[in-house]
């Protein structure tokens, strides 16, 4: 499953896209991604976009599923 | 349409102020972002703007659409840079018109502070001495 990442996320995988197995839903992906760069913990939050739309924790990731980790925010 | 949103490598105060304008909005309240010169006393060299932009398109368009229901402004523009951007230039604009001005206020102060909590955008400040991504640690 491919994942985008931007901003402080993206510098800490060194990649703008990743590839995941194995993950079933939100909560699943980000311990994922703690266990693989566990910078991303010290940051303030950490919110996964589904389809262009933010995800609680429950949801579940389909396949096609256009999936996006989003740090904290700092438009304007 | 009575919204506009819009990012752009360049943006104009003009493009929001003429689409909002209409005769039957006798207010219209303007915000403007410019890129600071300094954070916290550390001189600021430039700001760079990346975005998440069919995200933030979506985010924008659900700010514009609120401001519109919940306080009955007629027409918005927000528009918002992505890319570099140095000291005293423009990284977001805002314009809400309204038939009278009080709504129009709230409804700009409303849409400028929501978009800086919910839309992907993500600022990175590049002083003399090296960068950090705003916001990002506690």
């Amino acid at each position: 499953m491919r994942v985008l990442l931007f901003g402080i996320a993206k510098d800490i995988a060194g990649a703008g896209a990743i590839t995941t197995t194995g993950v079933a839903d939100v909560a699943t992906l980000k311990e994922w991604l703690y266990a693989q760069y566990p910078s991303l913990r010290e940051l303030r939050s950490l919110m996964i976009a589904v389809n262009k739309v933010y995800a609680n924790d429950e949801q579940p990731l389909l396949p096609g599923d256009e999936i996006a980790v989003i740090p904290p925010v700092s438009g304007g | 349409m009575n919204l506009l949103v819009h990012i752009a490598p360049d943006i104009n105060v003009q493009q929001a102020l003429d689409f909002v304008e209409s005769p039957d909005c006798g207010g219209v309240v303007l915000f403007v972002g410019n890129v600071r010169n300094e954070t916290q006393g550390k001189k600021v060299v430039k700001l760079f703007f990346e975005c998440y932009e069919p995200m933030a398109i979506s985010e924008m368009e659900k700010i514009a659409q609120y401001t519109i229901s919940a306080f009955g402004i007629h027409r918005i523009a927000i528009l918002h840079i992505t890319g570099e951007k140095t000291p005293g230039e423009t990284v977001v604009v805002i314009a809400a018109a309204a038939p009278h001005r009080a709504v129009a206020f709230e409804a700009c102060q409303y849409a400028i502070d929501t978009l800086k909590q919910t839309v992907p955008i993500w600022k990175k400040e590049f002083f003399e001495d090296g960068a950090i991504w705003v916001a990002a640690h506690p």
